[in-house]
C-alpha cells in the first residue's frame, strides 16, 4: 500500500488542534496531515500516503543511495572499457567494498 | 454489466473459455463515455448493430467524409458534459467549439460553421448561461467560423448538470487530402504537437474531492491552422488526430489497430509538463491516459517528417512538438514504449473511468 | 519531481542491472508485498531483466485485491441504503463483490464518492449531519494511522454520523503464512517500504532468523527497486539471512513511533480472512471496543452475507504466488480489466491487471471484448 509520493512542506499550521500543512509535489500542492511527523519545518521533504505525511526523507541519505549507484555506474563503465573486440564478457574488475549495497 | 444473476447455473470453470454470453439487462456505466476500452466496444457492441446500414461504416474518425455536387465536405458533431462548466484555461463553451473544429481539421478540413444545442438544468443563472455563451463566440471569432443554426432546451432540476452542449460543424476538405485512421503505414514518423495531460488534470484538479492546486491550465485551442500547415510540409501526411479523452494511449491505439500496424513510442520524447506529471503521481495516473484539448499527433511519412515537425513548432499552437515514435510492421494493433531498463512494455488504450488510486 | 526522477535514471538502472546479473551465480526466488512494487517491477519490466532462473514472485500486496469478499459485499449493502453517503478510496470501486461492484451501484442511483484522504470523508460527515456517512478503511499497515486518525478525530469532535468499514490486513502474518506453507518457493522477500516507514522493520527481524531468509525493505521507484534485489540476491549467495533496508531514505528500524502509537490507540490486532487465502490469524485490525460505535459493521446490521467468488478465478493462488495470470484459462479472455472476475484484475497493482495492462500472454491477437456479461459473471464494469 504504497502510493506514498515526496513532496515538500511549505506550510505549516494548527487546524482544530491537528498540525496541518500545505505540500508541493512538483508542482502540486495539497493539503495533508502533519500529526505523524512533528518534527517537521517548513523546506522539509516528507512522504504523503492519503492526505497523511507518514515518513520524513532523509536528504543525506538520498544522497548517499544516489551516489553509491552512480559508483556503480562508473565501475561499469571501467568494466566495459577493458572489453576488447570479440569479448562478450568484461576483463574481471575489483570492484571492492564500495560496490556494496547500503546495510542498516 | 452486473444485475443480480438469481437462478443462474455454476459456471464450469472447464468450459468458462467458452461462455454463451446471455443478453441480460445491461447498463451504461460511466465508463462508456471515457474514450476508452469501455466506449470503443460500446460502439462496436450495441450502437453499430443497432445502426446497421444506416451507418456507411469504415473506421471511426474524428469527422465524416461527406461527399456533396463533387465537394468533399466534412461533418462532425460533439457533445461537452464537462463539470465544472468552468476551470483553468476555459469553459464548456470554449472547449465546445474548439473540439468541433479540431475534429473537423484532424480530416484536413478548413472549418466553415458550426451549430449550438444547449440543454440547460432549470435553475442555471442566466449570467453563466451568458458566460458560456459568449465565450462560444469568441471561440468561433477567434478560429474564423460562424455559429449558424442552434437549439435549446430546458429540462427540470436534476436532469442535466447544469449545462450540456452540442456543436456540430462542416467543413471543406480540400483535393488531394486524404487523411484516416486507417491510412498509417510502416515507417512513418509520429509526430506530436505538443505537451500532453494538460486538460485532463487541470479539471481533475477542480473536481469534487480531488481539489488541488496547480499551474496548469487546460490546454484548449483551435487546431485547424497547425493541421493546414502539417498539409502543406507534408501533403501525403496519412493520419492527424486530436487526442482527447482516453489520452494520447487510446487515440494511438485506435489508428494502430485501424491501419493493422504497430507503433513504437519513445516515452523520453513525449513532452509532459513537471506539475502534470507530479499530479498523475499523487493520483496514480498514467499521462498517457490523461485528456487532452488542444494537441494533435500526426502520421506522415518519414521523409516528409522534418519539415512537418518544423511546420509545428512554427506556431504557437505547436510549442513543443516533438518526434515521439514511428509505425513498424511487428505487432500490429498495438502500441509499445521503451522501458528505462531497457525492456519494451505495451501501453494499451485507457479501460474506462479513470479513477485515482491509493496502491 | 525531487526524490523520485533521480530513482528512475535510465543509466542507473543499467549500471544496476548488471550488476545483478553479475553476482547471481544460481537460481534464486524471490517474493515483493507490496501491490505498488508490484505495479513497477511489471510495468518497467524489470522481472524480465532479471538473470535466467532468478524470478520474481509477486505476493498478496495489493490490499484491493486481498479485502475479503464479505467486506466487499458488506460495503455494497451499507452503500446500497439511501440513507448513506459511502466513501472509498478510488481503488476499491471496480472490485467485484459476489453480485455487483460499487461503481455499478453509483451507476444505479446509489450515493459512493471517491475521497483521497479519510479526513475528507470526515469532512463530508460534517457537512451532511443529516445523513450516515461510512468510510471504507481498507488498506495494509500504510493506511492504518490515516483510519485511526479518522476515528480518533470523529470521536473527539462528536461526529456520530461518522463510521468505518474496517478491512486492514497486516504483513508479516501474510509473509509467515507463505514461509510456513509445505509448498513455499520464496527464498527472500522485499518488504514494502511504506509499510515499514510506518511499522519499523523489527518485525521481520524474527521471520529472517526463524525460517532463513534476507528479507530487504525496499522503495517503490525503478531504482529502488532493482538496488533492493540486488541486496536481497547478494544475501542469498553470500548465505546471509537478514534485514536490511534499501529505503534509507525514508525508513528507520523503529518505523514512526507517533503513527503506531495512534494506530493502537484505535484498533486491536484480530484475526482477518484473505480474499483467495483464506484467514489468517492475527493478521487484521479491529476497532478497539471502546469505538465500536464508530464500527460500520455494528451500525448497519449487514448480518450474514452469502459470499461467492467466481469459480474461474483462480485469485488465491495468484496471490500467494504458486501460479501466474498466464496459468489462469479466463485470463485475458473471460477476465480482463472490463470484466474482472477477481479482485486481482481489478486493482492496478494486482498481479493480473499488470500482466493485461503490460500485454503479457496476451500475445499479437485482436482484443476480443465484449460488453455483454457472460454467465454469472459478478460485478464487472470499470
Amino acid at each position: 500500500m504504497c502510493l506514498g509520493i515526496p513532496g515538500k512542506v511549505i506550510e505549516v499550521r494548527d487546524e482544530g488542534g491537528l498540525a496541518m500543512g500545505r505540500v508541493d509535489f512538483g508542482g502540486v500542492r495539497k493539503d495533508a496531515c502533519l500529526a505523524y511527523v512533528p518534527e517537521v519545518k517548513v523546506g522539509d521533504y516528507v512522504i504523503v500516503h492519503v492526505g497523511f505525511a507518514i515518513s520524513m526523507v532523509d536528504e543525506d541519505e538520498a544522497l548517499r543511495t544516489l551516489e553509491l549507484l552512480d559508483q556503480m555506474g562508473d565501475l561499469l563503465q571501467q568494466e566495459l572499457a577493458t572489453m576488447g573486440p570479440g569479448m562478450t564478457e568484461p576483463a574481471v574488475v575489483d570492484l571492492g567494498p564500495a560496490a556494496a549495497g547500503a546495510p542498516s | 454489466m452486473t444485475g443480480a444473476p438469481t437462478d443462474r447455473t455454476a459456471l464450469d470453470p472447464l468450459a468458462a473459455t467458452c461462455p454463451a454470453p446471455l443478453a441480460e439487462q445491461e447498463r451504461v456505466l460511466l465508463g462508456h463515455g471515457s474514450g476508452g476500452q469501455l466506449s470503443a466496444a460500446l460502439m462496436r457492441d450495441v450502437i453499430a448493430p443497432a445502426l446497421g446500414a444506416a451507418s456507411p461504416g469504415g473506421p471511426l474518425n474524428d469527422a465524416a467524409l461527406v461527399e456533396i455536387g463533387g465537394q468533399r465536405l466534412a461533418f462532425t458533431t460533439d457533445s461537452f458534459v464537462v463539470s465544472p462548466l468552468v476551470f483553468p484555461g476555459g469553459d464548456i463553451g470554449e472547449l465546445a467549439v474548439n473540439g468541433t473544429i479540431n475534429d473537423l481539421a484532424m480530416m484536413g478540413a478548413h472549418p466553415v460553421a458550426i451549430s449550438l444545442a444547449y440543454v440547460i438544468e432549470e435553475g442555471l443563472p442566466f449570467d453563466e448561461l451568458c458566460a458560456v455563451t459568449e465565450s462560444v463566440a469568441r471561440a468561433a471569432t477567434a478560429a474564423g467560423v460562424r455559429v449558424v443554426t442552434g437549439d435549446t432546451k430546458v429540462v427540470g432540476r436534476g436532469a442535466a448538470d447544469r449545462l450540456f452542449v452540442n456543436t456540430s460543424g462542416i467543413g471543406v476538405v480540400p483535393e488531394g487530402v486524404d487523411l484516416g485512421a486507417d491510412r498509417a503505414s510502416p515507417g512513418d514518423a509520429v509526430l506530436l504537437s505538443g505537451p500532453i495531460g494538460l486538460h485532463g488534470v487541470a479539471i481533475m484538479s477542480v473536481r469534487e474531492g480531488l481539489e488541488f492546486e496547480v499551474e496548469i491550465a487546460s490546454d484548449t485551442q483551435p487546431l485547424h491552422r497547425l493541421a493546414a500547415a502539417v498539409l502543406a510540409a507534408a501533403p501525403d501526411a496519412h493520419v492527424l488526430r486530436d487526442p482527447t479523452r482516453g489520452g494520447l494511449a487510446s487515440a494511438v491505439n485506435e489508428i494502430a489497430v485501424a491501419s493493422g500496424v504497430g507503433i513504437e513510442l519513445d516515452e523520453d520524447a513525449i513532452p509532459v509538463p513537471g506539475p502534470v506529471r507530479a499530479a498523475c503521481e499523487m493520483l496514480g495516473l498514467d499521462p498517457l491516459h490523461v485528456a487532452n484539448e488542444g494537441k494533435c499527433v500526426a502520421f506522415v511519412p518519414a521523409d516528409h517528417a522534418a519539415g512537418a515537425l518544423a511546420a509545428m513548432r512554427a506556431l504557437p499552437e505547436g510549442e513543443g512538438a516533438a518526434l515521439v515514435g514511428r509505425v513498424v510492421a511487428d505487432h500490429p494493433g498495438m502500441v509499445t514504449v521503451r522501458t528505462l531498463v531497457g525492456s519494451e512494455r505495451i501501453v494499451d488504450m485507457l479501460v474506462g473511468e479513470q479513477l485515482p488510486r491509493i496502491c | 519531481m525531487k526524490y523520485v526522477d533521480e530513482y528512475r535514471d535510465a543509466a542507473r538502472a543499467k549500471a544496476l542491472v548488471r550488476e545483478i546479473r553479475r553476482i547471481a551465480t544460481r537460481p534464486w526466488t524471490m517474493m515483493e508485498v507490496c501491490g505498488g512494487q508490484t505495479h513497477t517491477i511489471v510495468k518497467q519490466g524489470i522481472d524480465e531483466m532479471l538473470p535466467d532462473g532468478v524470478r520474481m514472485i509477486h505476493g498478496p500486496g495489493c490490499p484491493v485485491c486481498v479485502t475479503p469478499l464479505e467486506q466487499v459485499d458488506k460495503a455494497l449493502a451499507i452503500a446500497a441504503d439511501p440513507a448513506v453517503i459511502f466513501t472509498s478510496y478510488g481503488d476499491m470501486l471496480r472490485v467485484p463483490g459476489s453480485t455487483t461492484d460499487l461503481l455499478s451501484l453509483k451507476a444505479r442511483g446509489a450515493d459512493v464518492r471517491i475521497v483521497y484522504s479519510p479526513l475528507d470523508a470526515l469532512r463530508i460527515a460534517r457537512e451532511h449531519p443529516d445523513r450516515q456517512v461510512v468510510f471504507f478503511a481498507i488498506g495494509f499497515e500504510t493506511t492504518a494511522p490515516a483510519n485511526a486518525m479518522a476515528v480518533w478525530r470523529a470521536a473527539e469532535q462528536g461526529i456520530d454520523n461518522f463510521s468505518v468499514l474496517v478491512s486492514h490486513v497486516l504483513v508479516p502474518p501474510a509473509m509467515e503464512a507463505i514461509l510456513s506453507s509445505p509448498s513455499n518457493q520464496v527464498q527472500s522477500f522485499l518488504a514494502a517500504g511504506h509499510v515499514c516507514a510506518v511499522m519499523g522493520w523489527t518485525e521481520y527481524e524474527p521471520l529472517a532468523a526463524r525460517y532463513h531468509v534476507p528479507i530487504v525493505v525496499t522503495g517503490f521507484e525503478p531504482l529502488d527497486l532493482l538496488e533492493g534485489i540486488l541486496m536481497a540476491i547478494r544475501q542469498l549467495e553470500e548465505g546471509r539471512a537478514e534485514v536490511e533496508n534499501q529505503y534509507v531514505r525514508a525508513v528507520r528500524r523503529e518505523g514512526n513511533r507517533m503513527a503506531q502509537e495512534t494506530i493502537f490507540r484505535v484498533f486491536d490486532v484480530g484475526d482477518r480472512t484473505w480474499r483467495g487465502i483464506g484467514q489468517i490469524p492475527a493478521s487484521g485490525y479491529h476497532l478497539k471496543e471502546r469505538f465500536q460505535r464508530f464500527d460500520a459493521e455494528h451500525r448497519f446490521r449487514v448480518g450474514d452475507i452469502a459470499t461467492r467468488e467466481h469459480p474461474a478465478c483462480i485469485a488465491g493462488e495468484i496471490l500467494q504466488g504458486t501460479k501466474t495470470p498466464l496459468d489462469c484459462t479466463a485470463y485475458g479472455v473471460l477476465c480482463n480489466p472490463q470484466r474482472p472476475l477477481g479482485a486481482p484484475m481489478v486493482s492496478a497493482e494486482g498481479t493480473c491487471a499488470a500482466f493485461h495492462a503490460a500485454g503479457r500472454g496476451l500475445g499479437p491477437v485482436a482484443r476480443p471484448l465484449t460488453v455483454l456479461a457472460p454467465v454469472g459473471t459478478p460485478g464487472a464494469g470499470r
